[in-house]
């Protein structure tokens, strides 16, 4: 029995004295993540600071010019191609968030508080149409909205219109529609995980205390999961604005957005360090316009209180 | 008010499931029917479409790189998801949350601009484009989904089991394969069935990088230019929606099977 207690001592003492380098906590944590934050780091992290210095680097013919410029950011944000189609890439991000976060606002909630047991059912249900090959999703949108469409000749099936409509593809609206349609499960879920943690014994109080539904939906609720709501915000304005497929097949010479002007400077063009500049422009201007519709859409929601 | 929120609600989200829906389904009912132009009413019904599929050798050239392609980057992208994901929920370190906005960042960023700076980087190393370049692409497209999927199975994982079987002798190797290991299976393998699906489905990086290969979606890009090859377009694309919709169905059941595992032990333990 003794020497079973001094054994186990002598194990503690290894124990502890190991500890300091790879026993402690910080240490170890670190250790498990370097090999994931390595590739994170070598494959994302450098690659975008290559960029960012590119964009302040000019191209000559097949050598690039490293002398330090902004002609590259001046052609971006005032030639008229580019600052229309960064200024329409914004639009069409601003609206295709906007509009898939309201359209997504009563489904979550619908789900959280109506779902019952079903509620994963429903959450899976919203999400198998996102898995679907994004090309052919926006191929069928083509489908629908296009001359021939399905849209159109449903239309004139029922006698709505006498002869099919233009106006549905190859432009803005067809862009945001499309988008709007497959980024929506990015859109609910961040939405209903928050609406998932609003205590519900607070919406009872106001109820009890004497709120209307809609007053304590406005005071309780909505603050309540507005993470969930700037989250899916977020989530859709950011990666939209540089969206390359959708504009590509359903915009037309309408709907053209940026990322096909920086396809072209990395593909065809060859001009690198301008389609850096039009990257990094991209990614500060869309990043402002995503931090100001937090701050408005916050004060908006203290007001509607 | 709240009645006709009770009415609406319902119908409302019913409307939205079709809206969701619509467009997924023209694909399947389009890929039936015997005219080349998809629009309604329908000519009749045929399999002409998808009896081509097996005949067109660039098609099964492009799957057979999606495989490939799909089965490295899901394997990578899940060891490097489990190493994040376990080091996330485990341990606690200094810069935790900048290294886990770091990691979980191609998720918000757009893709475009992710591809088109590795292409620069590996153009400027001189690494040739290949589908090399593209798993490594994917790697970094799937690595937020795995972390995702893993670190839902881990969370609730009872640290006491593993205590436990350090106490009992094990050594550390040993409790993470005989302790650690079988708890996370089912998140480990809806982790590569997640990440497989994205790589199968991903056009942009494949686009940027591939170089002169081609993957599933690549060659799907190019058959679109071709109104005449929509139908048989569509018919691969009903084949890839049946074949996610099963990967998904298993990795869902998978991951909520885990989560399940992991409270009950942890309700049992307790």
């Amino acid at each position: 029995m003794t020497a079973a207690a001094e054994g186990s001592i002598a194990y503690r003492k290894a124990r502890q004295n190991a500890k300091p380098l790879l026993q402690s906590e910080a240490a170890r944590g670190f250790a498990l993540v370097s090999p994931t934050l390595a590739f994170a780091v070598v494959m994302l992290l450098v690659p975008i600071l290559v960029v960012i210095a590119h964009s302040f680097w000019t191209q000559n013919y097949l050598t690039v010019d490293y002398t330090f410029t902004l002609e590259q950011y001046r052609i971006a944000l005032t030639e008229p191609i580019y600052r229309d189609l960064l200024l329409r890439s914004l639009f069409i991000s601003f609206s295709v968030s906007v509009l898939t976060v309201l359209l997504a606002y009563p489904i979550a909630y619908y789900i959280s508080f109506h779902g019952g047991r079903h509620k994963n059912l429903w959450l899976f249900l919203i999400t198998i149409p996102f898995w679907t090959s994004y090309l052919l999703r926006v191929m069928s949108w083509k489908v629908i909205l296009g001359y021939n469409g399905v849209l159109n000749s449903g239309l004139l099936g029922l006698g709505i219109i006498d002869e099919p409509s233009t106006a549905l593809l190859y432009n803005s609206s067809a862009v945001i529609i499309t988008l709007t349609h497959a980024w929506a499960a990015f859109a609910i879920l961040p939405i209903f995980v928050s609406l998932e943690k609003v205590d519900r014994t607070l919406i009872e109080a106001a109820t009890d205390l004497g709120d209307g539904p809609i007053r304590s939906f406005l005071r309780v609720t909505l603050p309540l999961s507005m993470t969930g709501v700037i989250s899916a915000l977020l989530i859709v304005m950011i990666p939209t604005v540089g969206d390359y497929v959708t504009p590509k097949l359903v915009g037309g010479k309408d709907g053209v957005m940026i990322s096909n002007a920086i396809q072209a400077q990395f593909g065809k063009a060859l001009n690198w360090p301008l389609g850096a500049a039009l990257s990094v422009s991209t990614m500060l201007v869309v990043s402002a316009m995503a931090a100001a519709s937090v701050l408005l859409l916050r004060l908006l929601v203290r007001r509607a209180r | 008010m709240k009645r006709l929120l009770d009415r609406w609600l319902p119908a409302y989200a019913a409307l939205y499931i079709v809206f969701l829906y619509l467009p997924v389904l023209l694909l399947p009912i389009f890929s039936i029917n015997t005219s080349a132009v998809p629009k309604f009413p329908l000519s009749g019904f045929t399999f002409k479409w998808y009896e081509e599929l097996p005949r067109t050798t660039a098609l099964l050239d492009a799957a057979w790189n999606s495989f490939i392609v799909g089965i490295a980057a899901s394997l990578l992208a899940t060891i490097l998801g489990i190493c994040a994901a376990r080091a996330i929920t485990r341990y606690r370190f200094p810069g935790r949350r900048p290294i886990n906005g770091l990691i979980m960042a191609p998720l918000i960023l757009p893709e475009i601009i992710v591809a088109v700076s590795m292409l620069l980087v590996l153009q400027r190393m001189g690494l040739g484009l290949t589908l090399f370049t593209v798993v490594l692409g994917h790697v970094l497209i799937c690595i937020p989904y795995s972390v995702t999927v893993l670190t839902s199975g881990f969370e609730g994982f009872d640290r006491s089991l593993e205590e436990a079987s350090a106490d009992l002798g094990e050594t550390a190797w040993g409790t993470f394969r005989r302790v650690t290991l079988p708890m996370m299976a089912p998140a480990i393998i809806s982790s590569l069935l997640v990440s497989f699906t994205i790589s199968l489905d991903d056009f942009i990086m494949a686009f940027f990088l591939a170089g002169t290969e081609t993957t599933l979606p690549i060659y799907i890009w190019g058959q679109l230019r071709f109104a005449a090859k929509l139908p048989s377009v569509l018919a691969l694309g009903t084949l890839l929606l049946v074949g996610s919709f099963i990967l998904l169905t298993i990795a869902e059941t998978l991951r909520r099977r885990a989560e399940r595992r992991t409270h009950l032990t942890g309700v049992a333990v307790a």
